[in-house]
């Protein structure tokens, strides 16, 4: 097959419409939009940077995107360490490991929306009942302070995404050289000693791969913001991508909006990019 | 050597998987309780089994029509991507030049863009051409699935010797019947990849079919799941019995395709 042929043209047609049409041209729109007063309905003068000069004065903007920086910290440490430990427990001597991954494993399955409503439940109703079982005062109010919210949402990503990363922690684990470990354990090496030296550095590339997925899927989350805390109280809990939201379909201002998906868009594509660039300096190494 | 079996880990492992499902068995047992009940005890079973949540879930969700939605959407977006992405991906990696790789360098590329950045102009283009509705939402997936597609397709196509294809052409097959006859059943593993995370992704959706679908009776799962919720809010009972409703076909794929699933997720997240 050549590019002159008809044949390369007619099996990229369909994907080549399709991305053209749903992303590129609306990126491309969005960012002449960002540079106008566009409304949705009135097209709008040219206003020059003033949407991205109003955006970095904008508080709100401002705190969505520092909590959201925030939680994605929190998360992905949590999440990955939590993620870690159950990968070494189930490729560790047990039996029930297969029944334990598929267990860990099936937050994943379940969209979003669906988990942070489970969980709105579990917050208000269940920790309240059970702080007052057992007489703590810290268990009422869930999810009506930011706090509370905050940690909500942690805890509730990390439930959801562990079983994701200990998924592919156990990929690298798994393909690790049995031989390695064995001959430590003969050579009298600790537990601690094995993991310090021969697991972690073996498993070093997993690493990358799984900091850099829950960072790109903590800092877009959406859907579990929504149904779970609704960016409430008082919008201290609201995460850049509903942020965006509420400016675009509650406030319609749809180009002011559309200058803070620029801004979303060119730091999400710069986390992407430090991982391909710090993918690419290993490979070089190895 | 033989593993020895520690049964303190095997303890550690059994508690933290019964805290792992807790969030499911409130969820469940609670679904069977009363308004009353749920405020008396959240945590024991409920007194008695009864189904009366259920029925007024399952009329209020529509929910026989809405599984519907949601399979026809998912299964028809999936089927395109695969088919679509896979002859794509076929003809970047046969037809090597540079517009190939500029090409799956754009597809790639395109990956990075986060959705709230095109949704603004993509649901104003869409909506002057009439395309809010579940064909135009389906032809987005097509256009949001195809670059993670592609690019696991053209990884696999490059581990598939050419001299396959030159075979077929020189007992007289054309392009068409050479990639579908010979090149694609080849690519079963990856397909099942693709399908798996296609699946998942588009059945769990809420934001985009929240913009795209606006009549009502064409709703998703997710979607109808939210206007339910925000109905039921303070009624536990009824928002329970839903949500359960919600997660029963996802917890029966999951049953039924468990390895390939993780497999799927595993080898998607790696590559």
């Amino acid at each position: 097959m050549r590019t002159k042929d008809l044949s390369y043209w007619l099996f990229l047609a369909p994907v080549l419409l399709a991305l053209t049409l749903v992303v590129i041209v609306p990126m491309l729109l969005g960012v002449y939009y960002s540079f106008t007063s566009w409304n949705g309905i009135v097209t709008g003068e040219f206003v020059g940077l003033q949407n991205y000069i109003d955006l970095f004065k904008d508080e709100r903007f401002l705190d969505s995107l520092w909590f959201t920086t925030k939680f994605s910290i929190v998360s992905v440490i949590l999440i990955n360490i939590i993620g870690l430990s159950l990968a070494l427990l189930v490729t560790g001597r047990v039996r029930s490991s297969k029944l334990l991954r598929t267990t860990f494993f099936m937050p994943n399955l379940i969209g979003g929306l669906i988990l942070g409503f489970i969980w709105q439940f579990i917050f208000i109703k269940v920790f309240a009942s059970v702080g007052e079982i057992i007489g703590m005062e810290s268990l009422q109010g869930w999810l009506s302070t930011t706090d509370t919210g905050f940690w909500g949402l942690v805890i509730l990503m990390s439930w959801q995404m562990a079983g994701y990363i200990m998924v592919i922690y156990i990929a690298y684990l798994e393909g690790m050289p049995k031989e390695l470990l064995e001959a430590s354990e003969i050579d009298g090496a600790s537990t601690f000693q094995r993991f310090r030296y021969i697991v972690f550095p073996l498993v070093a590339p997993a690493f990358t791969v799984s900091m850099f997925l829950t960072l790109s899927n903590s800092f877009k989350l959406y859907d579990q913001n929504l149904s779970l805390t609704g960016g409430g109280p008082y919008n201290s809990t609201e995460m850049v991508a509903m942020e965006i939201f509420k400016t675009a379909f509650t406030q319609n201002a749809f180009a002011y909006a559309q200058a803070k998906a620029v801004i979303f868009f060119v730091i999400v594509a710069i986390i992407a990019l430090v991982q391909v660039y710090l993918n690419k300096r290993k490979e070089v190494e190895m | 050597m033989r593993k020895k079996w520690d049964i303190k880990l095997e303890v550690l492992g059994g508690l933290l998987a019964l805290l792992w499902l807790a969030p499911f068995y409130l969820m469940f047992v609670n679904s069977f309780k009363s308004k009353k009940e749920i405020f008396m005890d959240t945590i024991s079973l409920p007194a008695e089994w009864n189904f009366d949540n259920y029925i007024t879930a399952f009329e209020e969700l529509d929910f026989m029509r809405t599984l519907f939605n949601s399979l026809l959407i998912t299964i028809v977006s999936v089927v395109l991507i695969i088919v679509f992405s896979a002859m794509a991906a076929y003809a970047l990696s046969r037809a090597k030049s540079k517009l190939s790789t500029v090409l799956f360098f754009v597809f790639v590329a395109a990956m990075l863009i986060p959705f709230q950045s095109v949704m603004i102009p993509l649901v104003t283009v869409f909506g002057q051409f009439e395309m809010l509705n579940r064909g135009g939402l389906i032809f987005m997936y097509l256009g949001f699935g195809a670059s993670l597609s592609i690019f696991l397709y053209h990884g696999a196509l490059n581990n598939v010797s050419r001299s396959l294809d030159e075979a077929a052409t020189i007992d007289g097959a054309n392009r068409w019947q050479v990639f579908w006859y010979i090149i694609f059943p080849i690519l079963k593993p990856i397909t099942v990849t693709v399908a798996i995370l296609n699946i998942i992704w588009i059945w769990n959706d809420y934001l985009l079919p929240s913009l795209v679908i606006n009549t009502p009776g064409s709703e998703t799962i997710p979607l109808k799941m939210f206007f339910f919720f925000g109905e039921y809010t303070k009624q536990w009972h009824l928002a329970l019995a839903g949500l359960t409703l919600a997660i029963i076909p996802v917890i029966i794929f999951y049953f039924i395709a468990q390895r390939e699933i993780i497999k799927g997720v595993s080898d998607g997240a790696v590559k």
